[in-house]
Formats: structure tokens, C-alpha cells, sequence
């Protein structure tokens, strides 16, 4: 009996969160199929759900107008890029916070998060004369050090709070054995962060890849990520939901399917210090 | 227990982030606060490098300053409603035992990795469009009028648009919360005969305090700066104008280099007290 | 190298001086440019130019409002990361003042013709007797109709129709239960989209911007006339949203037969008459943008224009490519591959004297008369200090205009009235215009 109300039940969770996980989802789906209709099958009313002439054309005009692997590549470097060179600033200085507390460590915590808070438009000219000056205008490099100063604020205290978390016993037993600093970091700390690490970066190339001001602002060509290509589909001659749309997917499926399959480590670091 | 050796190698650890943050924070910000003195609108080719403190107070005093901080506050504290009110419904549900657990969550974590440029397009045209949109089609198939969200609630679709974007990740560090929570403490609160509701007040939420205060300061960060959402749906009409968007008008649609200026450092001091105010909340909680 | 250039470019034939010129100079250049049809077209056919010279273009090709953002801070800062800009009318006269763009009085190619560009287009991008930017397409607004409904309606489209003409037709077509709308008109805001619209027909009902002392004029009775008699008349046949909607969602409504009218640019007449987008390719018909018996029409006028910024260090080039793209012979190219009905209108007076086009495309006479029709000199019936017909060629225009526009959608949206928006029209202009030291 009992065993029957919790199968009854837990058919009751399934139903309700499938439902609502689909309707969460439901934007992209619809998206994806919109991608394969014809620019008439896309506007048809009543609209039509997965009987239509599947079509790849949408995705071959879209790869004829615009360059798809460059955008691709451009997004690719400066994602990995401003991330990984983030992780090499914040590491260090999150693993100090986290190990040797000062007594002005919170505070320097919450002054990085604070700029955050800067408005980007506020400092846009300052920084379009100082990229011009430098001669590093639609450069990936520019964006890449852009990014990370954007996200280290973030980096440094996802790293912190998962730092935290780590017993500082085994530190203690660590440097009992004479294990210096280097040796602390690279043999005791590192196997046990890894997971935060990874988590860390992970969310960080998320948000690179998907900022979509300075990417824009600062790029022509050379440098321009897949956030530029998108916006020369933003609004054609026409309304062209299935093109808008294979572009759409063409720029968030690369990042979706790395978030799918990562996302058990990104869920395992993405705690923020929210759980004790 | 730190030594003064392992002390002073922290202070070096941690200079270079400080280091590039204080120059990304400075050098910016002194030119910025440098052109908010000044006449500066490169297309009449005037730059004066002095007026005093004009053009903070036409920023101040322009009627368009007032709503727009109102707007931005409405803004970000429903779209921090919906996405942490929803966020606790779903983590507690998604706790539950289920079949497909894991693709239910792939399901829902998905939002989260659409840029704002994308979801922004994909709902003002497959959605909220009135007459091409999924939304009309829906109500005209309940015999209702096609609604135009974008014009006549225009607040509230872009709010759902964020927060469609943000409810996973509230989800996820709000799940990861519950999770935490020992089944033991609730397996005896519902021996105890507890009632669901007074279960979910007196431990399921206290123990979730934590974990929301982080929410909330991380998506306020981000919140704070939208920008793509509302270029692309409304451009700043119909009462969407947020602080960040009057001084992106002013530096980019007006040319104003001064007047946005002083509405930049505007905004960043009105940030920086919102910033000290929710650190302190979050620094307590992190506390304890 | 310039001088050697020129030489060439004159001693030899041009195959012979492209052969060598890709020898002598293949180098690379970048072009901003918007994602409209006619763009796109230049963008596909451009390996033509890149073959003959050796050269090779770089494509950024963006939606308007992200393009001007672009290119603005480029130019305003001196980027130089372009070698060519497409921008309008309203940006033309204002950079080229500034010396931020390069000349096109000289140094272009020897078959680019000058004296053939239509005198008003022309004299929009010219500021004292310097062209600043070539036209690559050239647009007035028009009234498009659905014959078919007109006739059902039991009215007779006018040549030049008048505003109450229009919108009792309006009136009569709409059928709002099978989704036709009589009317589509620019709602979204912004200056180049329903202020363009409005800031056009507020001339016809003998409406400005500003009076001689630069004093806002929003609290006129004339702009209450234009934004009344707009208002009732969206509401009355107007389209659902068309507070959202622009140029491409008209254009999409009247494409699906939705609009028994529309009022834009003229270049949308080979769109909505082009059977391959268009339901209703074969009955659309065509007239003057309506006026209201005051001496002015409610028609604007716009250049897209190709122009180089001085930062560019490879103007020649960049000249070259220029040339090529606004000359007759792209004209003929494009007429070769795609047919003459999608040729880039509205530029040179020669288009309008070829017969194989004038039989391709049924609105090229409207399209000519509308263009002719528009007096940036003299946009106003009244007296004003400025120029520019939908707009005021002023660099504050942009701004003022865009948040006005938001004003007047609201007041479409029914979020306020007429009056309201017309009061706070006037307060945020006279406001800015104070702070811009006028």
C-alpha cells in the first residue's frame, strides 16, 4: 500500500516537473524547430508543430551571408581565453583569502564585487579612446582582457567560497610533512578544488560568451564573436523568423551543448557559499 | 595560526587581481569622471574641458532621471521576485523523486545559456509580436483579442524575459540548497505530524537563507546592467528606460559625452550604495 | 602611390590598369554597411570588384540601429577601423562638416558620373559643394495600396491623394475580422522610425520642428492637428501592435495582405511587389504620399550613401570600391543578375530614362515624383532655421527625436493622450535644446 502512494506520487512530481520543464524549455524548442521551416511555414496560423517541410535552407543562407567559423572561432578564444587567463589572476588570490583571512579580507571581497558594478555605457568612450591609443581596436586580445576584468570579480569569489570549504586540517598536516607553499597549492589544494575550478569556469565561459555589449562595441571583424553575428539578423527587410532563428541556434548551440554536458560540474561549484 | 611569512606571500598572491582591478576601475573612471566636467559632444566637435558641475545637474534634474530609477528598482525587484520565488518552487520540486530527474534538468538549466541578444529576439518576434507571435495565436484560440504585450505591458514582458533567463540559475543554487538539507531534520518534523506549509517556514526557508541573499547578490549585479533586453525589444520606450539605458541615450544616441559622463558616475554611485547596502546583508549571512 | 594610381586609372584600360593594380596594391578593406536587401545584394555581388582589382572587402554588415552605434563612436573617436561607412542623410552633412569624411569631389572613377545623381539626393549629401557620400539608394515615402480592396471599398485611389481621403479609405477597408487593417503606419519609436513618419507628415499639415529662434514648437496647434488626426486614425483601421511596429513589420503585414494601405519608403514597392515574398505582388497599386491642400506633401527623402571617414588610411581604395558601387555600370550588373526591378532605385536621373527599367518597375515613376517632390531646403510651409525634411540635420536631433518618438508611441500604445505626449514632447525638447545652448 504504502509503496503504491509513493509511486502514485512520484508519477504526480514526474508529470508536474516534466511539464514545467518543458514549458521552461519550450522557447528554445520552438526556435529550433522555426530554424527548419520555410519563412511561410514560420508565420503560418495556425502554427505548425513538427509537420512541415523540413528544410535546411534557413542554415545554408545564413552560412552564405555571413562568416559562421570566424564568429565561432572569435567567440571560442575569447570565452576560453578571458576565462582561463581570469582563473590564473584568481586562483592565487582566492586560495589567500580563503587560507591566510586578513583582517581587510572581506572587505577587498566586496570592493571587487562592487565593480561590478560599474555601468559599462558609463565608461565607453574612456575606453574606445584607450583601445584606439593602444591600437588594439577588433582585437581578440582586447576583448580577452576585457572579459576577465569583467568576470574575475565573480571568479575570485566563486573560488573563494569553494576554497573556504576546505578543511584547513589538511593544510596543517601538510605543512607538518614540510610541504611549502608551491607544494601545498600544486599537491594538497588543487586535487581537492579541481571541482570548483572546473565549476568556475565553466560559468565564466557562459557569461563570455554571452556578453553582449563590449563584444559588440568593440569589434568589427577580425574580433567579432558570435554576439555580432547575431545582431546583423536582428531585424532584415522582413520579418525572417526561420533565418533569424537558424542563426540563433547556429550561436547558442555550441555553448548549450557544452552546458549540457558539463553541467553536473557546473551544478557541483555553483554554490556561492550559499550551503553550508 | 597564519605566519607572518605565509602573510606577506598572501599579500603577493593576491596583488595581481587587485592590481588590474584598480586599474580597470580607475583608469576608466577618472576619464569618465574627467569628461563629466566637460562640454564634451564630439559631433558638433566642441570639447570644453570645464563647465563645473552642469552637466550633473541637467542629469539630475531632467525629468527623465527620476523614472528611470524607478523603473530600473521595479525592474530588477520583480524580475528578483519571480526568479527567486519560482527558483524555490522548482528546487523543492525538483528534489522530489521523479522519473528523468536529470533531463528534467537539463530542460530547465537551459535558459541559462542563451545569450540576452538571442532570447530577447526569439521572444519579441516568435512571442510578443501581435501578430505573427505565439501569444496571439494562443489567445485567439481561446476566442480572446490578440494582446500586445510589448506596448501595453511592456515592463513586465521584458521582466519576464530576464527572469526566464535567470529563473535557472536560482534554480540551481537554491537546489543545491535544498539538497543539503539532512532528511533527517525533515523526516522528524513530519514524524512530529508538522503540517507541509509550517515544515516549509521553519526549516525548509530558514535553511534556504543563505543560499537566496546569494541570489540575490549575484543577479543584482547583473540585473543592474541590462542593456541587450531592452535595446532590442522596446528601445527605451513605453517606460522601459532604466538608468543604465538613459545614459547609454545620452553617450550613444545623443552624443553627449559630458552629460552621459555625469550620468555614469551618477549611476555608479547610486550602484555602490545599492552594492554597500546588499554587502552588508550578504557579508552578515557569510558570517555565520 | 596615389599619383601612380591615378595615372593608371587614366592612361589604361580598366582591365588592363585592374591586372596590374592587383599587383601593384591588392590590399584589404572593411565595410560597415546595414543588413537591408539592397546591401546585402552589393555584399553578393562584390566579389565582381574584388576579382577585377585584386582587392578584398571586409563585411560587417549589422542592423541599423547596432551600425550607427558602431560607426558613430568610430568616427566620433577617430577609430578608423573602416574604410567605408554606409550612413543617411542626416548623418552625411553633420560628419562631413565636421572633416570627418573624405571628399568625393575628386578621385573618383573617371566613369562615375556626379552630374547624374539626382539633384535632391545630391544636394542632401553635399555640404558647401562638397559631396561627402555617394547614394547607393535613394528613397521618398508613398502611399502603397491594395487595388483590390480599394475597389471593394467602392473608392478610387487619386494620384495625390489628400489625408482625409486616405483615411476614409482607411475607414472603409478595414475588415478587422478577416485581419485587414486599412491603414499601416509607422508606431515604433525612434527617430528614424515613427518620428521619420510623423516628422513628414506634421509638414503637410503645415507643422515644424522649430520656429527662426530654435524655440520647440510642440505645443502648436498644427502638431496637434498631425498627432490627432494620426492618432484616430491608427485607432480607428489601424493594426493591433502598431505602436512596435517599424519599416520591416509593415512590411511583413502588408506582404500577408493584412494592410488595405501603407505609407513608407519607396524603395518597398519592389518588395511587396515581388511575387516571391509577397501574397499580394500583383495588386498593389500605387500614389504620392497624401498632403493636405497646404503646399506640402507628407513625403521624406534619404540617401542610404556609401562615405569614407578621413581616418581611413585606404581611401583610393576605399574610393574605388565606392565608385564601382554607386556607378551605372553596378546598376546594369544588378540588372543583369537579378532583373531590373531590383536595382538599387532612387540615385541617378539616368535610371529613370531607361525604358527595360521604367518597364520593370511599375513605381518608378511615384518613386521619381515623390523624391522630386521633397525639399530639404525648404521642408516647412513655415519659415525654419534648419534643413532636412523627416529630420532636423542637427547632431541633437538623433536624441531628441528618438525620446519625442517614444512620447508619440506611448500616446499610439494608448498610454497617454495626445495632449500629453505633445506636453511632454515640448518640455524634454525645449530642455535639451537649452542644455545644447541654443
Amino acid at each position: 500500500m504504502a509503496r503504491a502512494i509513493t509511486t502514485q506520487k512520484k508519477i504526480m512530481w514526474t508529470v508536474l516537473s516534466w511539464g514545467i520543464g518543458l514549458l521552461i524549455f519550450f522557447p528554445i524548442m520552438w526556435t529550433f524547430l522555426t530554424s527548419f521551416k520555410t519563412e511561410a511555414a514560420a508565420i503560418s496560423d495556425p502554427p505548425v508543430w513538427f509537420f512541415f517541410d523540413w528544410t535546411l535552407e534557413n542554415y545554408s543562407a545564413v552560412l552564405e551571408r555571413s562568416n559562421y567559423p570566424l564568429a565561432l572561432m572569435n567567440s571560442i578564444v575569447i570565452a576560453l581565453g578571458s576565462t582561463l587567463l581570469g582563473i590564473i589572476i584568481a586562483v592565487p588570490a582566492a586560495w589567500a583569502m580563503a587560507f591566510v583571512p586578513g583582517k581587510r579580507t572581506k572587505d577587498v571581497l566586496l570592493w571587487m564585487l562592487s565593480t561590478k558594478m560599474l555601468p559599462a555605457v558609463g565608461v565607453l568612450y574612456p575606453l574606445v579612446l584607450i583601445a584606439k591609443y593602444f591600437g588594439v581596436m577588433d582585437s581578440r586580445i582586447l576583448l580577452v582582457v576585457i572579459l576577465m576584468l569583467i568576470n574575475l570579480p565573480i571568479i575570485v569569489w566563486m573560488l573563494y567560497t569553494y576554497f573556504r570549504e576546505i578543511p584547513g586540517e589538511i593544510l596543517e598536516a601538510a605543512r607538518m610533512d614540510g610541504a611549502n607553499l608551491k607544494n601545498e597549492i600544486i599537491y594538497v589544494l588543487t586535487p581537492m578544488a579541481l571541482p570548483g575550478i572546473a565549476s568556475t569556469i565553466l560559468l565564466n565561459i557562459i557569461l563570455a560568451w554571452n556578453e553582449a555589449f563590449w563584444t559588440i562595441i568593440l569589434t568589427t571583424v577580425n574580433a567579432a564573436p558570435l554576439t555580432k553575428f547575431i545582431a546583423s539578423f536582428s531585424a532584415p527587410e522582413g520579418l525572417f523568423y526561420a533565418k533569424l532563428s537558424a542563426a540563433s541556434i547556429m550561436a547558442i548551440a555550441p555553448i548549450l551543448i557544452m552546458g549540457w554536458f558539463s553541467q553536473k560540474q557546473l551544478v557541483r561549484g555553483l554554490t556561492f557559499g550559499a550551503v553550508k | 595560526m597564519a605566519t607572518e611569512h605565509s602573510r606577506s606571500s598572501a599579500r603577493l598572491m593576491i596583488a595581481p587581481a587587485v592590481f588590474v582591478l584598480l586599474v580597470w576601475m580607475l583608469v576608466p573612471l577618472i576619464m569618465t569622471l574627467y569628461f563629466s566636467f566637460a562640454d564634451y559632444r564630439p559631433l558638433r566637435a566642441t570639447f570644453e574641458t570645464w563647465i563645473g558641475f552642469d552637466n550633473y545637474a541637467s542629469f539630475l534634474t531632467s525629468s527623465s532621471f527620476l523614472s528611470s530609477i524607478g523603473t530600473t528598482l521595479w525592474m530588477v525587484g520583480s524580475i528578483l521576485l519571480i526568479t527567486i520565488l519560482g527558483g524555490v518552487l522548482l528546487a523543492l520540486l525538483l528534489d522530489r523523486p521523479m522519473f528523468g530527474q536529470g533531463i528534467v534538468r537539463i530542460l530547465v538549466i537551459a535558459p541559462f545559456f542563451v545569450m540576452p541578444t538571442v532570447s530577447a529576439l526569439v521572444w519579441k518576434n516568435m512571442f510578443f509580436n501581435v501578430d505573427n507571435g505565439l501569444f496571439s495565436y494562443l489567445f485567439k484560440f481561446f476566442g480572446a483579442q490578440p494582446f500586445d504585450f510589448l506596448s501595453q505591458l511592456p515592463l513586465f514582458s521584458i521582466v519576464i524575459i530576464v527572469a526566464w533567463q535567470w529563473l535557472p540559475f536560482a534554480t540551481l543554487i537554491l537546489l543545491t540548497a535544498v539538497q543539503s538539507l539532512s532528511s533527517e531534520q525533515l523526516e522528524a518534523a513530519e514524524m512530529d505530524g508538522a503540517p507541509a506549509l509550517s515544515r516549509f517556514w521553519h526549516i525548509i526557508l530558514p535553511h534556504l537563507s543563505r543560499a537566496i541573499t546569494v541570489v540575490i547578490l549575484i543577479q543584482t549585479i547583473f540585473l543592474l546592467s541590462i542593456f541587450a533586453e531592452i535595446f532590442v525589444t522596446t528601445n527605451g520606450a513605453f517606460g522601459t528606460r532604466t538608468l543604465t539605458y538613459l545614459v547609454y541615450q545620452r553617450v550613444l544616441e545623443s552624443q553627449n559625452i559630458g552629460l552621459g559622463s555625469a550620468g555614469g558616475i551618477i549611476a555608479v554611485i547610486l550602484a555602490n550604495i545599492v552594492a554597500i547596502f546588499l554587502m552588508r546583508i550578504v557579508g552578515k549571512n557569510l558570517d555565520n | 602611390m596615389n599619383m601612380k594610381r591615378n595615372l593608371l586609372g587614366s592612361t589604361l584600360g580598366f582591365g588592363l590598369a585592374a591586372g596590374l593594380a592587383s599587383i601593384a596594391m591588392a590590399d584589404e578593406i572593411t565595410i560597415a554597411t546595414v543588413n537591408n536587401g539592397d546591401m546585402v545584394r552589393m555584399q553578393s555581388l562584390s566579389p565582381k570588384w574584388e576579382e577585377a582589382t585584386g582587392n578584398t572587402i571586409n563585411w560587417v554588415v549589422l542592423e541599423e540601429n547596432v551600425l550607427r552605434q558602431n560607426v558613430t563612436t568610430d568616427i566620433s573617436t577617430g577609430g578608423g577601423q573602416y574604410d567605408v561607412m554606409t550612413i543617411g542623410t542626416y548623418e552625411a552633412p553633420i560628419w562631413g562638416g565636421n572633416d570627418w569624411l573624405v571628399s568625393l569631389n575628386e578621385g573618383m572613377a573617371d566613369d562615375w558620373n556626379i552630374d547624374d545623381l539626382l539633384p535632391a539626393i545630391r544636394g542632401g549629401l553635399t555640404v558647401d559643394g562638397t559631396l561627402y557620400a555617394a547614394p547607393f539608394y535613394g528613397e521618398s515615402s508613398m502611399v502603397m495600396y491594395r487595388k483590390d480592396l480599394m475597389e471593394k471599398a467602392g473608392m478610387e485611389m487619386p494620384d495625390a491623394p489628400t489625408w482625409d481621403f486616405i483615411r476614409k479609405a482607411a475607414k472603409a477597408m478595414t475588415d478587422r475580422d478577416a485581419e485587414i487593417n486599412g491603414i499601416c503606419a509607422r508606431g515604433k519609436a525612434g527617430w528614424g522610425e515613427n518620428m521619420a513618419f510623423l516628422t513628414a507628415m506634421s509638414n503637410s499639415f503645415g507643422a515644424r520642428w522649430f520656429d527662426m529662434d530654435w524655440k520647440a514648437q510642440f505645443d502648436s496647434s498644427e502638431w496637434k492637428d498631425t498627432l490627432t488626426f494620426y492618432l484616430d486614425m491608427m485607432n480607428e483601421s489601424g493594426p493591433a501592435g502598431a505602436a512596435n511596429n517599424g519599416f520591416n513589420e509593415n512590411l511583413t503585414l502588408f506582404q500577408q495582405g493584412k494592410c488595405g494601405m501603407w505609407i513608407d519608403a519607396t524603395v518597398a514597392a519592389s518588395f511587396v511587389t515581388n511575387p516571391k515574398d509577397s501574397t499580394v505582388a500583383d495588386k498593389v497599386g500605387f500614389a504620392l504620399a497624401p498632403d493636405n491642400g497646404l503646399g506640402k506633401r507628407g513625403n521624406w527623402l534619404w540617401a542610404w550613401s556609401l562615405a569614407i571617414p578621413a581616418s581611413s588610411e585606404k581611401q583610393d581604395i576605399a574610393k574605388d570600391f565606392v565608385s564601382w558601387a554607386t556607378s551605372q555600370s553596378y546598376t546594369a550588373l544588378v540588372a543583369e543578375n537579378e532583373g531590373w526591378a531590383n536595382v538599387p532605385p532612387g540615385t541617378r536621373s539616368s535610371l529613370y530614362a531607361n525604358q527595360d527599367y521604367l518597364d520593370a518597375a511599375p513605381f518608378a515613376k511615384m518613386t521619381l515624383e515623390s523624391i522630386n517632390a521633397a525639399d530639404p531646403q525648404k521642408p516647412s510651409v513655415q519659415d525654419v532655421p534648419y534643413t532636412g525634411v523627416q529630420f532636423v540635420a542637427i547632431p541633437e536631433f538623433a536624441g531628441i527625436a528618438t525620446q519625442v518618438g517614444q512620447q508619440f508611441s506611448d500616446a499610439l500604445a494608448g498610454n497617454q493622450t495626445a495632449e500629453e505626449a505633445l506636453a511632454s514632447a515640448q518640455a524634454l525638447t525645449t530642455e535639451e535644446m537649452e542644455a545644447a545652448g541654443y
